[in-house]
């Protein structure tokens, strides 16, 4: 291989000859487009929130943490968010279990489906999830015949986030089980192991870093989710006022240092999970 | 690919398969398809008149082409800066860039309202460069360039992660062999690189489309809902539902869920074409 056609990895031996120049500025300066996009773009819209949300030192943080309401809020979204990830996390792994291991009819439709909430927008679900379960529709209906109240309570803010976090597990864990090779399975259940030993020591241990990223995402997203939440939800302070409506509401409050503080709050803790995902997804790509 | 149902040996028994197969058709049935129905239901009994009365009024059609613009200068400059920020992510070796490819994944952490809320700390009312644009006359909060600015934050992750295993996974060599035989680098990306990454990019692309199309956090905060004016479809469909015009709401409501299940069977084509030709490979 000549050294011309080498990338930038040997970008000293690059430099010499007016060609070579060339090629190196070519490299910074598709590096340096990379760095203003997202320094603009992103890094310098993050440190305006986290600059407004400090204010003047720490204590308008903590100030901002005791806005009434802001604490219930915050709570209500980390309890919804825990739920919905556990959900997500059993059910989104027998969605993809189903989807690889079984053959039947659909299959094909089924797996498509699964995708819907990735095309269809959040505020869009949460119209047809108050149509469902408004007065006007017979499931609507049969809930309030028998007493169950779905909108404007917390169960609705769960179904919403259930509906639009669904394909974040199968779509972790699908690859994974495609890539499964059954023969452990076959060996486990030949050796008399029963069925649930089997999944607990053979199928689980391979699919364990692809549910847990996927559960991490669904509860991440769960922080942040407005769309799908905002007309389900009543928004009643204490009660179903989500953290993130709670940010909007301050925000056309013109109350921009207290809904920063909130923010700021909301996105520590979201960034961490995302940063401990694709370390999982990563090592998970080591290991393979 | 193995049918392990044939094998003999199951994992399951078979009533232990149906009760997971009923359990799992009827959890996508109750979250995703019954209220699909209902709102199809609900639109068509209120007859087609309504439909096209709602879809051919000036608000209406001025909230789509206002989705249309942001959606089309979104994807542009995604993929533009995407293909860039992949390139330089996989290609070069520099300091900093473990740094540059964690940035990548911060849009995925942030509420859509934060984002919002940023743009305002950034060029609303008493805003770090609010004097700036003020001076010169530019309105960038409350108008369009505000509302394409936070949609492009929120989508610019998608063709990012798309790109880049696909340009590590076809490593340098085709690139290599372009060079040596007298390729210039642009002819060498067109030829050579672009081709390998088009199903990822394209597949990039349609996330994108379906995110622009459907954000409403961060607008709903940067636009200042100015009805007839800074109203994309899915804020229409918010002011509709908050005035109680709840029938308009849901046929622009319907439409766009129209608008985005074609998109994603245009997804589910394209992720089928990439995993054939990454099988063929």
């Amino acid at each position: 291989m000549s050294s011309a056609a080498q990338p930038i990895e040997h970008r000293g031996r690059l430099v010499g000859s007016p060609h070579r120049t060339i090629a190196v500025l070519r490299h910074l300066a598709l590096r340096g487009a990379a760095f203003i996009y997202l320094g603009v773009l992103v890094l310098l819209p993050v440190a305006a929130v986290i600059t407004k949300g400090f204010g003047d030192g720490l204590s308008t943080f903590t100030d901002a943490m005791h806005v009434p309401g802001a604490w219930g809020a915050i709570r209500l979204t980390l309890v919804t968010g825990v739920i919905v990830a556990a959900i997500n996390a059993v059910m989104g792994t027998t969605l993809a279990w189903v989807i690889v291991r079984y053959r039947f009819p659909g299959r094909r439709v089924l797996s498509t489906v699964v995708d819907l909430p990735l095309a269809i927008p959040t505020l869009v679900w949460g119209v047809m999830i108050l149509v469902l379960y408004g007065p006007n529709s017979v499931i609507g209906r049969a809930f309030a015949s028998v007493g169950i109240q779905v909108l404007f309570t917390p169960l609705a803010i769960v179904l919403s986030l259930c509906t639009i976090t669904l394909p974040f597990v199968v779509r972790n864990v699908q690859p994974v089980l495609l890539e499964l090779d059954d023969a452990e399975e076959e060996a486990a259940a030949t050796l008399g192991a029963s069925r649930i030993t089997t999944f607990r020591r053979v199928v689980f241990p391979a699919i364990r870093s692809a549910v847990f990223a996927g559960t991490l995402l669904t509860f991440s997203r769960c922080l942040g989710e407005i769309g799908s939440v905002i007309l389900v939800s009543g928004n009643r302070s204490g009660h179903t006022l989500t953290a993130p409506v709670f940010i909007f509401s301050l925000t056309s409050q013109f109350r921009f240092a207290e809904a920063a503080a909130v923010a700021t709050f909301l996105f520590a803790i979201s960034f961490v999970l995302v940063l401990i995902t694709s370390t999982v997804l990563k090592r998970r790509e080591v290991d393979a | 690919m193995s049918a392990p149902a044939l094998t003999g040996i199951q994992t399951e028994s078979r009533r232990g398969r149906r009760l997971l197969l009923a359990a799992a058709i009827a959890w996508v049935a109750l979250l995703l398809l019954l209220p699909l129905i209902a709102i199809f239901w609900t639109v068509v009994r209120a007859g087609l008149s309504s439909v096209t009365h709602t879809l051919t009024e000036p608000d209406v059609l001025h909230a789509f082409q206002l989705t249309a613009i942001v959606t089309v200068v979104t994807v542009v400059m995604t993929t533009l800066f995407g293909v860039i920020v992949a390139w330089v992510l996989v290609r070069q070796r520099f300091h900093g860039r473990s740094l540059l490819n964690a940035v990548v994944d911060i849009p995925f952490a942030l509420s859509p309202v934060t984002v919002g809320l940023a743009a305002v700390v950034l060029f609303g009312p008493g805003g770090w460069f609010a004097p700036f644009f003020a001076a010169r006359g530019i309105q960038i909060i409350f108008a369009l360039p505000a509302m394409v600015l936070v949609t492009i934050f929120i989508c610019i992750p998608f063709t990012i992660r798309e790109v880049v295993p696909v340009l590590e996974e076809i490593g340098l060599d085709e690139e290599d062999a372009s060079r040596t035989l007298g390729a210039s680098v642009w002819l060498t990306f067109f030829k050579v690189t672009l081709p390998n990454i088009r199903w990822a990019l394209a597949y990039g692309i349609a996330l994108t489309t379906a995110r622009a199309i459907g954000e409403i956090g961060a607008v709903l905060i940067v636009s200042g809902l100015i009805q007839g004016k800074t109203e994309t479809a899915t804020l229409f469909i918010f002011r509709a539902y908050e005035e109680r015009q709840t029938a308009e709401a849901y046929v622009v409501a319907l439409a766009l869920a129209a608008v985005s299940v074609t998109l994603l069977l245009v997804i589910e084509l394209l992720r089928h074409r990439q995993e054939v030709e990454r099988t063929r490979t």
